[in-house]
């Protein structure tokens, strides 16, 4: 970046006259209907050496001077010439539009008449072709042609590419455009870009803070990418107060802003001060210096410690073959008689004031936004937890059975999806089908599992945990030989590509929003299933006391095998769910076992509220740790599951506990 | 004659529910006293309060000469401090031989160093074979107590219980499931180990009570309802409306 | 250990007598000191299943004996591997260091010694600065003894938070894989001072040894069986006296044993961290033979498949979680490693490398559901001794006693 903005910087004064003058010859152009007489080929001419070279570093006045021209066909020419459409007739050097005829000749077309002027050989011929650099001159060049193109499409496209790459050059025809500007969105656009451009290049400071003000209470990506280069400080050092640059804060040596070492450093950059000799030269110094096994009198196998280097080092000194060592006293006197400052690389101090101003305002905006973000995404990655916890809730809360092969129930759900989708190539029909799908299959999965396994192993909490563990790791390699370890994708229908944006720092994806919208249609049926129905009722008599309710005519064997095959298949759904934006693997899992063990043991067994408090509690938390530490969503991870591990210290059984003698032992 | 054990104005809520109602009860040094009263009236939550497994909303729990409070005390700080209990059901350790059951709950040392490097000693070995005799266990010392019969692992808890050497025993119904030869046993061993500590024993059968022969203590609805002998007790005309008219 | 302890536990003796038979014969059969029958690399696959064994042991006093099952011993395993890695990579990358700057003109300072070895072994993540958990890695004395306290100071103080507030059973289980799967997540960073996911490497080169891979293998097979035979010979000890008698209590009535005032959360805390010891002597010894260690290994999947291991084997038996650790460690590899043939199904080729796992599952359910006792209730068999029939319930007395028969009789 800052390589690229260099040259420009460099030539300040220059490059507004240039600025100015273009300005000027637009201004003519529109004035006087046909400026140029002779057309665009004398133009053509004149620069005809640096046209036919086509190198970056020299083909600026002949850009400009095509492109102030004022003549309409300039636009077509341009744009010929970066399609590599132009070539030159070698007898003449004239330049033309070609088109390929048949065999090896070319049909030669004048930019000024549009006329053809006959076909040429190609030997007679010589294509133009304009490097990247080039091309990407011209195309700034072609703006302002575009910026007024009567092709809706073609000026938006001119927009966008001043917005991705923004120059001074842009900020005078951009200005000419808004009034002609028929298309009210694109005037408002193209108002907005004036704006910015204005801050960053205006040659009035004026306008700039007018600008500046005018913008503050944006929440742009692009307002802070205008405002934040104007308030770029630089360190530097000087014999005394500089009067004429911008500065920022002058700068004390030995504060925490200004250490005194690097102060010398800055000195040493700015070639005040001599170069500290490292430990590094010191050792070089010696290596090059040994004389009959010694350096400095001293003998070489001594040189093995920091001590002896110094006083070898220093005797060479002496003796005038290094330079002398830079000492704490040295370093003191060179401080001494300087100043330290930062100075802004902007010249104009009331820009940079109103800029940092603007920002420091935006920035507590954008924090305000920022929190709203996290908070949207604390709730996504809750619900997510949720999906993922809620058949756990029912297994492991409601029957106190642990399932560990419960991820793979959600694994199974994901490549059900998969596999409906082979069949179905239409993505919304397919997740329609899907759902329900995974529900029958993981359903079926949890009954089989129920009637078999884990019925027989109701009375030994750890060994359901060792046997559905041991279907856990059948099933995964299972999934790993049919589907093969890569990743397979679960399209989601193009209605939830996408995000809902508020602005330029809050947005959701509609994924998320749909996800959510599952877990709250899921709780509900949930609490509707427990408390409205019979299958419900009967859940809770058989949970509460097994053998009353066995007397009181309820089949408990019937009512388990409903309630896993109940939370088996809302796994499965969550399944189809998670697998729209995450890989689905086989170890796919595996990723949400944990932490569904988590949400349902830090909410509280027992209850469907405890398993939506403890995901809202671990979303949040993660989401939290992440933004603290927003490097490593692995050391988020790590200190969730310890702030978890100590949480359980206060709260044994959870957030919502359930208490009384049931909760007794 | 100061008490050993003294409970002053305790109560215990559950979930909105009042299991104990400022309950105050007082027992001696060599007390035998049995607690009587209808399901629900708080006689086995009173006894989970002495021993430390629940926490009483409000109410004092002073033991001994040096009238140190429970309420701080951890289960097993208490027991180390002589407070025994056997639980309505019998909790032996199934996989472990009665010897093994006896020597595991004989008076030593309880930190875990000591028990590590413990091994027993002739004396330890004779005072679980007197126990064994005396509880009817002798010739099943090496026998896995899974394998014994119902009424056997009641005296084995029983005899668990004597081989702490607790100063307090509080026994939750001793005679459920046993032959009217075994209550009798029972009952014997119960007042021989009341002639030098205190025992409390909760019980539904009004027949055994009686054999008891000591002062009856009879709970409602978390507090005490009535107290004095057998027979005062049965003659009072509340105690008849709750417990013994139904 | 007296007489009247080998006398009372005799499966102890004969258990020593196969152990030291076993080492005799594959030093005999070896390639570094015998007829070179078994290849060095299968030396070392056994002195690592020796030590897989050693962890089982310690699996075996803590889940069946004690009943804490714990999905986080091998996360002690893996900290005691890193402990003596660290001063393996340290040592070994110091003799190469010093070697090579002996060329230079000058004699190396010390700090351009540590620097050189803080590059070797840090650049691969970036950076050439020691952490601070590097700062004994010089002495091989004190990183033996980090080995021990590591391990157990991470046991002594997770296991005081979560004794303490009386989290049992599934739910202590899933606190233990927590923790796990916390510290693997936590060496998996860059940053974590352990070389992140690349972690230590190099491991089976001793520093100063000249002495070839077949001579070391046998070495480690040593070390490896003694450490197995004494850690057994400790952990009989300790379940043949009343601290055992406690503990089985523990197991089958926490309550109970908590009456008759025994404070179980500081046996509990004795017994999970002196596993922890174990297990972290066991990764100390089984990495140098790996010659490798990463987080990967300390996954919460390790620690289950340990359990896995012992259950087979047979729980609440220290033989057998030996015979579980080592016969399910070895048909793993058997079948992993591609040795075992296919089966032609004429439609279908079961490849072992592929339908292993699935076994190993499926197998693992059956020895749940029929064989609780697993391949250690086979001596029962054989020596005709058969459990009570408790119906499938568990050992506690609040289920499998006969009172509700006889109280409604």
């Amino acid at each position: 970046m800052i390589i690229r903005l260099a040259p420009k910087r460099h030539s300040g004064f220059n490059y507004m006259l240039r600025l100015f003058l273009a300005g000027f010859a637009i201004l003519c152009a529109c004035l006087t209907a046909n400026a140029q007489e002779g057309g665009l080929q004398p133009i053509l001419q004149n620069h005809q050496e640096i046209i036919a070279k086509s190198s970056r570093k020299t083909i600026k006045p002949a850009i400009d001077a095509i492109a102030t021209s004022g003549l309409p066909q300039a636009q077509a020419m341009l744009e010929t010439w970066a399609a590599k459409n132009m070539w030159m007739r070698k007898t003449d050097g004239q330049f033309f539009a070609a088109e390929k005829a048949e065999g090896r000749s070319y049909i030669l077309t004048d930019f000024d008449t549009g006329e053809s002027v006959g076909a040429y050989e190609k030997s007679n011929l010589k294509q133009l072709k304009p490097n990247s650099g080039v091309r990407a001159m011209i195309a700034t060049a072609l703006v302002q042609f575009q910026l007024s193109d009567p092709d809706r499409a073609k000026r938006l496209a001119a927009l966008q590419s001043i917005q991705r790459d923004p120059e001074g050059a842009l900020l005078e025809p951009l200005r000419a455009s808004i009034d002609g500007e028929p298309d009210a969105d694109l005037k408002v656009q193209k108002h907005r870009l004036e704006r910015l451009l204005t801050i960053g290049y205006d040659e009035d400071s004026a306008a700039r803070v007018a600008a500046i003000e005018e913008m503050t209470d944006d929440l742009g990506v692009d307002v802070r990418a205008a405002l934040n280069p104007l308030v770029v400080t630089k360190r530097q050092a000087a014999v005394e107060q500089p009067v004429d640059l911008n500065v920022a804060k002058m700068l004390i040596p030995g504060s925490t802003a200004l250490s005194r070492d690097d102060a010398y450093d800055l000195l040493v950059a700015n070639n005040l001060a001599t170069p500290r000799v490292t430990s590094n030269d010191i050792r070089n110094a010696l290596a090059g210096n040994i004389n009959g096994g010694r350096v400095g009198g001293v003998p070489v196998a001594q040189l093995d410690n920091a001590a002896a280097r110094t006083r070898a080092y220093a005797a060479l000194a002496e003796a005038g073959t290094v330079p002398a060592l830079i000492t704490q006293a040295d370093i003191d006197a060179a401080l001494d008689p300087h100043v330290f400052f930062e100075t802004y690389a902007e010249p104009s101090p009331e820009v940079t004031t109103a800029a940092q101003q603007a920002l420091e305002r935006i920035e507590l905006k954008v924090g305000l936004n920022q929190t709203l973000d996290l908070t949207l995404d604390a709730i996504s990655l809750a619900s997510i937890y949720f999906l993922a916890a809620i058949g756990l809730a029912i297994t492991f809360g409601v029957m106190g059975v642990i399932n560990m092969a419960h991820g793979e129930f959600i694994m199974m759900g994901a490549y059900t999806g998969y596999v409906v989708q082979q069949f179905i190539p239409d993505h919304t029909l397919s997740i329609i089908i899907a759902v329900p799908m995974a529900f029958a299959v993981t359903f079926a999965m949890g009954v089989a599992m129920e009637r078999l396994v884990i019925r027989w192993l109701y009375a030994r909490p750890l060994e359901t945990l060792l046997a559905t563990f041991g279907i856990s790791i059948a099933l995964q390699q299972l999934a790993k030989n049919i589907f093969g370890t890569q990743a397979r994708p679960l399209t989601a229908p193009g209605w939830l590509d996408g995000a809902w944006v508020l602005n330029d720092v809050v947005s959701i994806s509609y994924i998320r929003i749909a996800i959510f919208v599952l877990a709250l249609i899921f709780l509900l049926l949930f609490l509707n299933i427990t408390n409205r129905t019979r299958l419900g009722l009967e859940m809770r008599a058989v949970t509460q006391n097994p053998r009353m309710a066995g007397s009181m005519g309820i089949n408990p064997g019937r009512v388990n095998m409903l309630t896993f095959g109940l939370g088996s298949g809302i796994a499965g759904i969550a399944g189809v769910a998670i697998g729209l934006f995450a890989k689905v693997t086989s170890d796919l899992g595996n990723d949400y076992i944990v932490q569904s063990f988590m949400t349902v043991v830090v909410g509280g067994v027992g209850n469907i509220w405890g398993a939506l408090a403890g995901a809202g509690m671990i979303g949040f938390l993660q989401k939290g740790i992440e933004w603290m530490n927003p490097s490593n969503t692995l050391a988020a991870q790590t200190y969730m599951i310890i702030f978890i591990i100590i949480f359980i210290q206060f709260r044994p059984r959870g957030i919502i506990a359930l208490k009384g003698r049931a909760a007794g032992d | 004659m100061s008490a050993l054990l003294e409970v002053s104005g305790v109560s215990v809520t559950f979930d909105g529910f009042r299991a104990i109602n400022n309950l105050s009860f007082q027992i001696g040094n060599a007390e035998l006293r049995a607690v009587i009263g209808p399901n629900g009236a708080g006689k086995t939550t009173f006894m989970d309060i002495v021993t430390g497994k629940t926490r009483p909303d409000e109410g004092r729990v002073i033991w001994g000469e040096k009238s140190v409070s429970l309420l701080k005390m951890s289960e097993a700080k208490i027991a180390q401090a002589g407070i025994g209990r056997k639980f309505q059901k019998p909790t032996v350790f199934e996989d472990q031989t009665v010897q093994e059951n006896l020597l595991m709950a004989l008076k030593n040392m309880r930190g875990w160093l000591r028990v590590l490097f413990y091994r027993p000693s002739g004396d330890d070995f004779r005072k679980v074979e007197d126990l064994a005799a005396e509880i009817g266990l002798k010739y099943e010392l090496g026998r896995k107590s899974g394998e014994l019969s119902h009424g056997q692992k009641q005296w084995l808890e029983i005899g668990m219980l004597l081989a702490q050497e607790p100063r307090l025993l509080l026994v939750d119904e001793p005679a459920a499931g046993m032959t009217p030869q075994e209550r009798e046993h029972t009952t014997e061993i119960l007042v021989q180990a009341a002639k030098t500590r205190a025992v409390v024993v909760v019980e539904h059968d009004m027949e055994f009570v009686r054999r008891l022969n000591c002062k009856v203590t009879v709970l409602h609805e978390g507090s005490v309802l009535a107290e004095g002998s057998l027979d005062h007790v049965t003659s009072n005309q509340d105690v008849i409306d709750v417990y013994l008219g139904r | 250990m007296d007489h009247s302890f080998i006398a009372k536990n005799p499966s102890v003796l004969v258990f020593l007598t196969i152990l030291s038979l076993f080492t005799l014969m594959v030093t005999v059969l070896s390639e570094g000191f015998g007829i070179g029958v078994i290849s060095t690399s299968f030396v070392k696959t056994l002195g690592k299943t020796l030590c897989l064994c050693l962890i089982a042991v310690a699996m075996d006093l803590v889940w069946g004996f004690t009943g804490i099952l714990s999905l986080g011993h091998f996360a002690f395993f893996g900290l005691g591997g890193y402990m003596i890695g660290m001063w393996l990579m340290y040592e070994r990358t110091r003799l190469i260091v010093v070697e090579s700057l002996a060329q230079a003109e000058i004699p190396p300072t010390p700090a351009e010694v540590v620097d050189a070895i803080g590059n070797q072994i840090f650049g691969v993540v970036g950076s050439s600065d020691f952490p601070l958990i590097w700062a004994f890695s010089d002495s091989l004395f004190l990183q033996l003894a980090l080995v021990v306290l590591v391990p157990g100071l991470l046991a002594l103080i997770f296991g005081w938070l979560a004794f303490r507030s009386r989290v049992t059973g599934v739910y202590l289980s899933i606190l233990t894989q927590a923790m796990t799967l916390a510290l693997a997540l936590y060496l998996f960073q860059n940053d974590s001072g352990l070389r992140g996911n690349n972690g230590l490497s190099g491991l089976q080169n001793l520093p100063g040894v000249t002495a070839g891979q077949d001579m070391v293998s046998i070495w480690f097979l040593w070390a490896s069986a003694l450490a197995l035979g004494l850690g057994y010979l400790l952990a009989a000890w300790i379940v043949s006296g009343k601290f055992g008698s406690v503990i089985r209590g523990i197991r089958d009535n926490e309550a109970r044993v908590r009456f008759l005032g025994y404070s179980v959360e500081v046996y509990k805390l004795a017994v999970f961290s002196l596993t922890a010891c174990i297990a972290a002597i066991a990764g100390a010894l089984y990495y140098p033979q790996a010659g490798i260690i990463n987080p990967e290994e300390m996954a919460p999947i390790a620690s289950i498949y340990l359990a896995v291991w012992v259950a087979i084997g047979g729980r609440g038996r220290l033989y057998g979680a030996v015979i579980g650790a080592a016969f399910v460690s070895l048909l793993s590899s058997w079948f992993t490693g591609g040795q075992a043939p296919d089966i032609p199904l004429g439609f279908y080729a079961i490849k072992w490398v592929d339908w292993w796992q699935v076994l190993l599952g499926v197998s693992f359910v059956l020895v749940t559901l029929f064989a609780p006792q697993g391949i250690g209730g086979l001596f029962d068999l054989w020596a005709n001794r058969r459990p009570l029939d408790r119906h499938g319930a568990n050992l506690g007395p609040d289920d499998g006693a006969l009172r509700e028969k006889e109280a409604t009789e």
